[in-house]
């Protein structure tokens, strides 16, 4: 925190008096709120760059924007020490492999941020054949941050989101988040490279298409468009 | 070096002639209409090149590349551009012809050890197989892709039409996802009758056992303990994005490296040529994106030589546009050496530095182009934009003295005071450091004759002695009539690399002092010559557009059936072509010094990938 002062009214629960004169020293409050407050202002992203965005994503923990007023500013390369994934960037196929992996790797209790356009929903690249229309097509996302590049500014804003989400969630089993339950929560099942990418979730939506004997359709073939006469057009 | 040009009098159309003369059953002219150069029978190609390198001086392969014309003939054509380094001039191009069927054309990798990379991009993208090349594997997909993607038979998933705008968005503005339209909801396609059953993917051992590294991790009895394979990347903090080594140690020290790429591969070539003409335009910016004014650049330069007459660059878009170029060199450079450093292990506080003052360039940028990266801001006869009277912010508060100030004093200040003390700080700083000096001395050399040979360009080919930069080999623009010094230095290794960066700012700064005043003498004139629709059709035909960007040679090969979309849209990038030389230099060197050698070539990976 910026702030050398610990202002103890920031945990403060207003429906609990306590006396005018004791509030810098007493504060009462959940244990959840207290765990939350710690964690949340504590968040270690990991040192993990795809394209673009991960330039602005290094200027904003450069001087001028400075993540450290956030407690943010001790990015880990490895996933076993991070908190919080930025995927800052396009995510393609080939990359997605790694990319799961890496998240399955990330301790619990954490977190996906998902920096610009192509994180978000595949972009401006989005029709491309080697790229996935958005990284929650396999990870769960916790905050996105629209902008192609989004400036540092958003992205601060979309870290502060992510605070403000951490301090609303609950210790104890059965809570919102799966990670207080009883053993760890199951890893997500890493993407496979063949002809095309698979996701091994598909298994049962794979038999059923197989059947049909056809290649997968594209969308004009989907959707009965005729290339033909729109070439003819041109 | 050594290579003796026989016909030094000869321009590139005059050894066009001249092979044609010389193997009459083996070159033709390329007679199209917007073509250039010749075309070689694909049985004597070696020969033909092997003289074009050697009698007439063509030493340097800057660029390769693979055009479909199905509808146009039905064959597949591979492109070759060949310059004189370090003469410079106009260069050669040549081209050989195949069948869409089975597509084979002799690898050049003897003759131009730079081709090595972009044939097997050729051959993943294209499915063209290059005979005589010693690893001809696919370079961005991986093994087991189903198809050549860039032929123009193959749909990718969401294909909805050939060309944009789409039918279906515009005029009518039905908008859908492409998942809601595809079975699995991604942006996934499978042959017929895929099932995940009966299908076992490629191991990871596989994968390494058929690199060209030749070490069999499957339990070879002769494989000691002394021989390592180590992995670094995709997810590695010191590649520079999603970059992949594998490296083979011998106890410490490196027997071979093998790159392994495409792991941001996004399509640029492909989505290129569905897009219009000028919907290309902001897509440049995220190729190298950290010098997104200079690939603007380029691609106008290529498409405008396309156009040929019908556009007419007002003097005062030229002046904006070497003041962009210029600035973009000097926020690239600055980067460069930061995250230089950063690889020699002074985690960012160096690079702390260079950001600051590349902060104020961005700053500029945003309040012209109206964004700090991809600043989208050349067109085809000029720029998007004139330089705004005050440099603000869009919520201005009353009395702001932090964002409200005069354009060109900003500028004066920024090109006169603060990048040149900036330039100087890091001088004082890094440059006599014994440490820098002790891991950068003699560590990732480079002789010239090597750097030549494997198209090595930018400063990477100016550190190892080669004074050839494309302002001054083939100047374009109005860089004839600046003064500036083509920095060189002669050992080759990284810090001469890091000097040859650091004295390419001054020379940038030299430059920007001499476009101050002609940005002064022609305020308030035209700064468009073109035409202002968004759809325009180019003439049939062919253009190679190069500018010298920061990283080196950017190159871009278009390719118009006369339609308002590119036939082909190529990119020859740098950073791509620079990674051959990455295995040469990293040889016999530690582990710790290859990241340092990768971050010394300052790869950037939109653009390595595209």
């Amino acid at each position: 925190m910026s702030n050398d002062e610990l202002d103890l009214r920031e945990l403060h629960n207003p429906d609990i008096p306590v006396p005018e004169e004791m509030q810098s020293n007493v504060a009462i409050t959940s244990l959840s709120s207290l765990y939350n407050w710690g964690r949340s202002r504590s968040i270690w992203p990991m040192l993990f760059g795809l394209a673009c965005c991960a330039i602005e994503m290094i200027a904003t923990a450069a001087s001028r924007y400075d993540l450290s007023r956030f407690g943010m500013e001790v990015m880990r390369a490895t996933p076993r020490q991070s908190d919080l994934m930025i995927v800052s960037g396009t995510v393609t196929k080939k990359m997605i492999v790694p990319i799961v992996r890496l998240y399955n790797q990330m301790p619990e209790p954490k977190y996906v941020l998902a920096m610009g356009a192509c994180a978000s929903g595949g972009g401006p690249f989005k029709e491309g054949y080697n790229v996935v229309s958005g990284v929650d097509k396999y990870v769960p996302v916790d905050v996105y941050v629209p902008g192609c590049p989004p400036t540092p500014q958003a992205l601060l804003h979309g870290l502060i989101m992510l605070q403000k989400k951490i301090e609303q969630q609950h210790l104890g089993v059965g809570a919102s988040v799966p990670w207080y339950g009883a053993g760890p929560s199951e890893s997500i099942p890493v993407p496979v490279l063949g002809p095309d990418v698979i996701d091994p979730r598909h298994a049962e939506l794979f038999r059923r298409e197989a059947l049909k004997g056809r290649a997968t359709p594209t969308v004009a073939e989907a959707l009965g468009l005729n290339p033909e006469a729109a070439a003819e057009t041109k | 070096m050594s290579d003796q040009v026989q016909n030094p009098v000869l321009d590139a159309s005059g050894v066009a002639d001249a092979l044609v003369q010389r193997f009459p059953d083996a070159v033709k002219k390329d007679t199209r209409k917007g073509y250039e150069g010749v075309i070689i029978d694909h049985h004597k190609l070696l020969e033909v090149a092997g003289a074009i390198r050697d009698d007439y001086g063509f030493n340097y392969l800057s660029s390769l590349t693979a055009v479909d014309y199905l509808g146009m003939g039905d064959h597949m054509e591979v492109v070759y551009h060949a310059f004189r380094v370090p003469t410079g001039g106009a260069p050669l191009v040549f081209k050989a012809q195949t069948d869409r069927v089975e597509p084979t054309i002799p690898s050049l990798v003897k003759v131009y050890p730079g081709a090595d990379f972009q044939e097997r991009e050729a051959y993943d993208l294209y499915g063209i197989y290059f005979p005589g090349h010693p690893n001809l594997k696919r370079i961005l997909l991986w093994d087991g892709f189903e198809g050549h993607p860039m032929r123009k038979d193959w749909k990718e998933a969401y294909y909805e039409q050939e060309h944009k705008p789409f039918d279906s968005r515009w005029p009518g503005g039905n908008v859908f996802r492409g998942e809601e339209h595809n079975p699995f909801g991604h942006n996934v396609r499978y042959p017929a009758g895929f099932n995940l059953d009966n299908f076992t993917p490629q191991t990871e051992a596989q994968f390494q056992s058929e690199m060209s590294l030749g070490v069999d991790i499957m339990g070879d009895p002769a494989f000691t303990n002394e021989r390592l394979l180590v992995n670094l990347g995709p997810h590695h903090p010191s590649t520079h994005g999603v970059f992949r080594m594998m490296v083979q140690l011998n106890g410490e020290t490196i027997e071979s490296l093998e790159p392994v790429m495409g792991y941001l591969h996004r399509n640029h070539e492909k989505i290129g040529e569905r897009n219009t003409w000028f919907g290309n335009m902001p897509f440049t910016d995220r190729l190298d994106y950290l010098s997104s004014m200079g690939n603007n650049l380029g691609y106008a330069l290529a498409v405008e030589k396309l156009l040929g007459s019908q556009v007419k660059i007002p003097y005062r878009a030229e002046v904006i546009r070497v003041l962009m170029a210029e600035l973009t060199r000097i926020t690239n450079h600055l980067w460069a050496i930061g995250f230089l450093l950063n690889d020699l292990g002074a985690f960012f506080t160096p690079a702390l530095y260079c950001i600051q003052t590349r902060e104020y360039i961005l700053d500029f940028f945003e309040a012209t182009a109206g964004s700090r990266m991809m600043c989208n801001y050349m067109r085809f006869g000029g720029v998007f934009k004139d330089l705004p009277e005050r440099i603000r912010a869009e919520a201005l508060l009353l009395n702001d003295k932090v964002r409200d100030m005069d354009t060109m004093q900003y500028l004066k200040d920024l090109i006169t005071e603060r990048i040149p003390r900036s330039i100087d700080e890091l001088d004082e700083y890094l440059s006599d450091s014994e440490i820098i000096a002790s891991r950068c001395i003699g560590v990732g050399v480079l002789p010239a004759d090597v750097a030549i040979a494997n198209s090595a360009a930018g400063p990477l080919l100016r550190a190892s002695g080669v004074p050839y930069d494309l302002r001054r080999a083939l100047p374009y623009s109005i860089y004839p009539e600046l003064e500036f010094d083509v920095v060189t230095r002669p050992n080759g290794d990284l810090l001469d690399r890091y000097f040859v960066r650091l004295d390419e700012m001054r020379e940038s700064v030299r430059i920007l002092k001499q476009i101050l005043p002609l940005l002064e003498k022609t305020k308030g004139e035209s700064i468009f010559g073109g035409k202002t629709s968004y759809s325009i059709k180019a003439p049939a035909g062919e253009s190679y557009g190069m500018v010298e960007n920061p990283k080196g040679e950017l190159g871009y090969y278009v390719v118009s059936d006369g339609g308002g979309n590119p036939w082909r849209y190529h990119v020859r990038a740098p950073s791509f072509i620079n990674l051959t030389t990455l295995g040469l230099m990293a040889k016999g060197h530690k582990v710790a010094d290859v990241v340092a050698i990768l971050g010394g070539i300052d790869i950037v990976l939109g653009e390595t990938d595209r």
